[in-house]
């Protein structure tokens, strides 16, 4: 068997994969993260309930109206996005004059209150989700076995974090939005209807969220608390690649997913705090984050 | 000692003369007696000492959020962690209970210079999220680590003699310990927020670039303030373990940090009694609900949701707001 630093090369590549889907799902949720931070000054706390609400929404329509993964991975989003509007409108939005940290108290027991009630409902077991039929299955590359449906997760969650890059850096649309971050009453007095604005980008950033929640429902099981301590790391990844920057919260994302898969191979003990430990490090060398800017 | 007036929409804290018991002297002196007899009107030492334990946390954080303006979303790994390292100390080494509770409250102030030191340097939202961040790195050591026996924790931690004197396995002396412990921690609180120490960190919370601007160094006070709440904090966890003979991963998990959070916002961030009224209600709260197994995650969250939105001031706040209604009418 081929080494590689004393390490078989199946269970590094092996890991690398994982490293990579894990950071495929990061960087999704630090980009959902990161767009409502910007037009709404709150860190989304529910963003990990929004996740675990999109992998049951396609358990839902799956088992009990029988829509299958491709239905889901469109309609899902924009579903558990509804239900985001809905918050914001009912809501965030009688924050926005008051302290920020009122944003995450809020969201922080919406959260709460959303995980509660799938747990009484569904315990805190796994439900199993199908990989769809067209994914099930693999490539031998030689060195390794690649299952189609963690390709496709990367393939996937890749395109849709460039097109959201595209959507905000480089259309028309996005620069009313990059407008409204620097500048909301200025841009609202250009005609735009900023608060309609704020409402369908938390919804768009909710549905980032579920849409990681189905496509991760196949490879994780469908659990009330899958994303309680996801989270966690999410925020620790934003907080390593600062929130100024769209590219940068997508690049950290996947970046932390690969170190984290290699900690595993290398140092497993390690691997569940090794990003909290990166995230130290780079306070103290670079406080803004790697991309971010002081404000 | 009312002479501080604070600005108009920051927490009361300031006490005209019929709100004066909601933040004086006779107030502390009051609740001392209220605490002292309850557990001759029916009211269950373990109960009371869980309160009070509890109440002293809330405190310390409340230092933090209401006086300093700093959300630490990791506060649990204070209490967790004094709580491990006591129990240790009194399991392991056989250290008698007051020396067992200095370890463990000493340990974590250390924790909370580092931490501290490290979250500073970000504001805001970014202080919080890398305080619960650190708290997670702390609680998967403490699950990791064959010191703290996963989840089993430590049990059956002996509750020894006090000064080699008083025997802390029967329950009123015990409570009475608690009490002195509590009563200790609070009036270091409070001489600490009316001091000028306190008023400078009001300051920093109301205006930073000013207060830095008057030549305070910012970043120090916040450290202090920081570290003396980790350290309260770490005593109350210390005096927990010691009380329930126990230390468990429960104490050092997130929710135990969202919980302090929401018994000083339902209390009243920023006022002096709010952090016990909040965590006497969600301590009776969760001992009544205890049977109904998840409800009391959705009812902490949806307390969470109807503070934001419609009871920001909290009880002592909305109850202080009343009294001086009344008193201009």
């Amino acid at each position: 068997m081929t080494e590689i630093f004393g390490v078989p090369t199946q269970a590094l590549f092996g890991q690398l994969l994982i490293g990579l889907i894990n950071g495929s799902f990061y960087a999704m949720l630090s980009l959902g993260l990161a767009v409502i931070f910007g037009l709404l000054n709150i860190i989304n706390f529910t963003h990990g309930a929004q996740y675990m609400m999109g992998a049951f929404a396609a358990w839902f329509l799956l088992n009990k109206a029988g829509i299958g993964y491709w239905w889901s991975l469109l309609l899902v989003p924009i579903v558990v996005g509804a239900t985001g509007m809905l918050i914001e409108r009912t809501m965030l939005a009688r924050l926005y004059k008051l302290d920020h940290l009122y944003g995450l108290l809020l969201t922080f027991g919406l959260a709460l209150v959303i995980q509660g009630v799938f747990r009484n409902e569904y315990g805190s077991s796994g439900l199993p989700y199908q990989i769809p039929q067209e994914l099930v299955g693999g490539f031998n590359l030689g060195f390794m076995f690649l299952p189609k449906y963690r390709a496709w997760v990367i393939v996937a969650s890749l395109v849709v974090c460039l097109a959201t890059w595209y959507v905000i850096e480089r259309t028309k649309l996005g620069a009313y939005l990059r407008a409204a971050t620097e500048n909301p009453a200025l841009v609202q007095s250009f005609g735009v209807n900023v608060p309609r604005m704020i409402t369908l980008t938390y919804g768009f950033g909710v549905g980032l969220a579920a849409l990681a929640g189905v496509m991760a429902a196949p490879i994780y099981q469908v659990n009330p608390l899958m994303g309680a301590d996801l989270i966690i790391v999410v925020f620790a990844v934003v907080v390593i690649g600062g929130m100024g920057s769209i590219m940068g919260s997508i690049v950290t994302g996947f970046l932390l997913g690969i170190v984290e898969g290699l900690t595993k191979v290398f140092y497993p003990e390690a691997s569940n705090t090794v990003i909290f430990v990166i995230m130290v490090i780079v306070l103290i060398l670079r406080p803004a984050g790697l991309f971010g800017r002081e404000r | 000692m009312e002479r501080t007036s604070s600005a108009p929409g920051s927490a009361p804290t300031v006490a005209a003369a019929p709100a004066a018991i909601l933040s004086g002297t006779r107030g502390i002196l009051l609740m001392a007696a209220l605490f002292a007899i309850a557990p001759w009107v029916g009211l269950y030492p373990v109960f009371l000492m869980k309160v009070l334990c509890f109440a002293l946390f809330a405190c310390a954080f409340n230092l933090l959020i209401g006086f300093g303006g700093l959300l630490s979303f990791g506060h649990a790994m204070f209490l967790g962690t004094a709580g491990y390292v006591s129990a240790h100390a009194a399991k392991e080494w056989g250290l008698p209970p007051e020396f067992a509770i200095l370890s463990g409250t000493a340990a974590s102030a250390v924790l909370g210079a580092v931490t501290g030191l490290i979250a500073i340097r970000r504001q805001g939202i970014y202080f919080a999220m890398i305080t619960l961040a650190m708290a997670q790195m702390i609680y998967f050591f403490c699950l990791q680590s064959p010191l703290t026996h996963g989840e089993d924790g430590i049990q059956a931690v002996p509750r020894g003699h006090l000064f080699g004197v008083f025997d802390l396995a029967q329950p009123l002396v015990m409570y009475y310990f608690v009490l002195a412990v509590f009563l200790a921690g609070f009036v270091v609180i409070y001489r600490a927020i009316h001091s000028p120490f306190g008023q400078v960190l009001k300051a920093i919370r109301e205006n930073e670039p000013r207060a830095i601007s008057l030549g305070y160094d910012a970043d120090r006070y916040k450290l202090l303030a920081f570290v003396l709440s980790a350290t309260l904090s770490g005593l109350a966890g210390a005096t927990k373990a010691i009380v329930f003979q126990l230390a468990s991963l429960t104490d050092v998990h997130w929710s135990m940090s969202g919980e302090v959070v929401l018994m000083v916002l339902l209390g009243g961030m920023g006022t002096i009694f709010g952090p016990v009224a909040g965590a006497l209600v969600i301590i009776t709260l969760e001992n009544y609900l205890a049977p109904f197994g998840q409800w009391v995650t959705i009812i902490t969250g949806l307390i969470f949701v109807i503070c934001v939105l419609a009871f920001r001031r909290g009880i002592v706040g909305e109850l202080a707001a009343w009294l001086e209604r009344r008193r201009y009418r």
